[in-house]
């Protein structure tokens, strides 16, 4: 369960998300949704734990309170981000950074590291099954990928890692028809009731594909609504975000 | 103070690790630097006349040379007479015939280096001559490498050996006058390596020399000659390491290569020297001068140099390109921290037709450090068709380290084809916030862009050492993220 109460996040002196309170029990899938600039982003990196944001409140993932821990550490409790630009490490080739990444977490659980032989098999394999050619691996990480295949990239580590928390940053954006529709299935086959899913998205079909427990939508730094996937598209039917906000009596704040 | 600035000041407690010191007795000459001091040198080391007065011809000539201050790095004023220009471990006076008879304390001192000189104990396939202060102390692997024809010692024992070889070559790559310390190494050098190979023949193991600079307040002047005789190949590594000292000490060496026709030398250093405190106290001032030249046609002269050390560097290992289809390399990478200053480089001199040289130099720069790269490319009128290449990436980790690069082009000949690239990048916080979300560390994560970064060049180093730099690299940097 990932669990927020009045948590307020600050970038310099700019509030941009303030006393949220948001619960995701287990195993659930939630997706939040929100105009641009509303703060869906800061909201992932702060729930990472990005240095660059100050976040305040209370932030605890399976009772383990994660202001008090740093990104790695937050990592090793399974928390995974998808990131919509993954960063470009130049010369470290994608298997490479792949190895690090599944060895660091072996490590952090007391495992034996992966040899490379075996490592590779478990790679091809995970590669295969998120549409990325073989020939990716050899590549420099990130190094020139098209948005859909960093996206491949991001997931492929999924698979690898098997996350306990995933937060998704519109993951959905960009992508052709056959890659949203495996995107689709590879969640679909992922979600069990013992991994929970943050997903944050601009667009309705991606919110029927996956059928989520709960829907939010952000607004300005807050929670504005809940409620399932119906009644929540129902909600932006009229006038869209901005509508829901006036309605709410939020849209000067 | 972000986040970036913490992880930085962590790797900045990174310690020198090779700052201790050997306690041993040593016979040292007094401070000071004239006629008598050179005639001494040559005397200690019964030298032929030819040599004495080839040192004093390069001491008159760098009596009228002034001390160079316009490269990036500063140093206060070197007092020259302050200096003494010999030491040497006491045990060591009466040369010991062999390594059984070299005093155990000093082989101890390898031992501690990762240098072992025994032969059974050794690195196999690689031959070293260990240098300490003044006077190599022994050679191993001596009789494999002289069944194969190859010459490989000390070169003051090849003063000795082949005085034809030394008179013929030596000088002739880096003249005495060539520039302030290379004529004071003419003058007072004291030892070094001496490398010879024969016609036809491919040197049958990896030659290394590892310099330790022990005794204070001594300048380590050492003179290294490898000739590569007409379709031979040699592969050269060299090391050095030297103990923390407050005082600065100064490192002023001279290397030459001639490869004759159709020859290939690879030449690779590993320079770790003691590089200061934190506060720039102390370190050694690497003040060297290496130079190849392609003599012969199909000739080709590689430098290969991972540098950690020193408190100022300046070095420009170059390759004049005499011989036609001539090929000079060049790959480089400086690391700086602290308040080191590196300013180095290369320069390619194109003088036969169809020579190619290809530069790839990656600066990396921490702490307070400057890292400068400056070259040369020079192509004269009769080489037609030239070609060079040069790449210079620099990598900035934190605010307060510099890069800078200076690439200079002079070309007299309008078919040469030169490419110049050039980057320079800074380590993000995005890149190591990235990474610390996929579990790992920040020591796991710096070692990882810097190893990519780095990746061209140190894939160039000999097999045997590559894993060697890739550790010294990541201990070099290691505490930079916290």
């Amino acid at each position: 369960m990932l669990d927020l109460k009045d948590f307020t996040v600050k970038i310099g002196e700019n509030t941009v998300i303030s006393k949220m309170n948001l619960c995701i029990p287990e195993g659930q899938l939630h997706i939040i949704m929100g105009p641009n600039g509303s703060g869906k982003s800061t909201l992932t990196q702060a729930i990472a734990g990005n240095p660059a944001y100050v976040a305040e409140g209370h932030l605890s993932y399976r009772g383990h309170d994660l202001t008090l821990l740093s990104p790695q550490e937050r990592a090793h409790l399974g928390i995974f981000v998808a990131f919509q630009n993954p960063v470009v490490i130049p010369g470290v080739s994608l298997i490479t950074f792949l190895k690090t990444i599944v060895n660091a977490h072996r490590k952090a659980r007391g495992e034996e590291t992966l040899d490379a032989a075996d490592f590779l098999t478990q790679a091809r394999n995970c590669a295969e099954l998120v549409g990325l050619d073989e020939s990716f691996l050899y590549r420099n990480c990130h190094e020139g990928f098209s948005g859909g295949e960093k996206k491949r990239a991001e997931l492929l580590q999924i698979l690898l890692l098997e996350p306990s928390f995933i937060i998704l940053d519109e993951t959905d954006s960009g992508l052709d028809r056959d890659a949203f529709t495996l995107l689709v299935e590879l969640i679909n086959r992922l979600r069990n009731q013992n991994r929970t899913w943050l997903v944050i998205t601009h667009y309705d079909h991606f919110l029927e594909a996956l059928q989520p427990d709960c829907v939010h939508v952000l607004w300005k730094g807050m929670l504005i609504e809940q409620g399932s996937p119906h009644a929540v598209k129902e909600q932006l039917r009229v006038g869209g975000y901005q509508g829901l906000a006036s309605r709410k009596g939020v849209l000067e704040s | 103070m972000s986040q970036d600035d913490g992880i930085i000041n962590d790797f900045l407690k990174q310690d020198y690790q090779y700052s201790w010191e050997t306690l041993i007795e040593s016979h040292s000459f007094p401070p000071g630097l004239n006629e008598d001091t050179v005639r001494a040198i040559s005397k200690k080391k019964k030298e032929p006349e030819f040599l004495l007065k080839w040192r004093l011809q390069a001491l008159a000539k760098w009596q009228t040379l002034k001390e160079p201050h316009w490269l990036a790095g500063h140093y206060d004023p070197i007092d020259y007479q302050a200096l003494s220009y010999y030491s040497a471990p006491k045990s060591l006076e009466n040369a010991p015939k062999s390594l059984e008879e070299v005093d155990p304390i000093l082989l101890e001192t390898y031992e501690k280096l990762g240098i072992p000189l025994h032969e059974r104990a050794a690195l196999a396939g690689v031959a070293v001559d260990a240098v300490f202060d003044s006077v190599s102390i022994g050679t191993t692997f001596r009789e494999t490498l002289r069944s194969a024809g190859v010459i490989f010692c000390s070169f003051a024992e090849a003063v000795h050996e082949v005085p034809h070889l030394i008179e013929q070559y030596l000088g002739t790559v880096v003249p005495i006058g060539d520039n302030f310390f290379a004529a004071l190494n003419a003058a007072v050098f004291s030892d070094g390596s001496f490398c010879y190979i024969p016609p036809g023949v491919r040197c049958p193991m990896e030659l290394s020399t590892y310099f330790r600079i022990n005794a204070m307040n001594t300048g380590q002047f050492e003179r290294t000659l490898i000739i590569a005789d007409r379709d031979s190949t040699v592969s050269y590594l060299e090391g050095c390491s030297a103990p923390r000292r407050d005082q600065h000490q100064l490192h002023a060496a001279v290397v030459e290569l001639v490869a004759l026709e159709g020859a290939t030398i690879k030449y690779s250093t590993v320079q770790n020297w003691y590089p200061g405190d934190r506060d720039g106290r102390g370190g050694v001032l690497n003040f060297v001068t290496k130079r190849g030249l392609c003599a012969g046609d199909r000739s080709k002269i590689t430098w290969t140099q991972l540098e950690t050390g020193s408190a100022v560097t300046w070095k420009y290992p170059s390759v004049i390109l005499k011989g036609n289809r001539s090929i000079g390399e060049f790959y480089s990478v400086a690391v700086t921290k602290d308040r080191q200053q590196a300013d180095t480089g290369t320069k390619m001199i194109h003088l036969g037709k169809n020579t190619r040289s290809k530069i790839i130099s990656k600066g990396i720069s921490a702490g307070h450090s400057s890292n400068a790269y400056r070259g040369l490319v020079r192509v004269g009128p009769r080489a037609e068709h030239a070609r060079n290449f040069t790449q210079c990436d620099s990598l900035i980790i934190g605010k307060n380290a510099r890069a800078d690069t200076y690439p200079t082009v002079k070309s007299t000949n309008h078919t040469a084809h030169i490419e110049h690239e050039a980057s320079t990048s800074r380590i993000s916080e995005e890149q190591l916030f990235y990474l610390a979300q996929r579990g790992v560390d920040q020591e796991t994560a710096l070692s990882m862009i810097v190893t990519g970064f780095c990746k061209e060049v140190v894939k160039e180093l000999p097999l045997e050492f590559a894993v060697e730099a890739q550790k010294l690299l990541q201990v070099t940097l290691e505490g930079s993220v916290g």
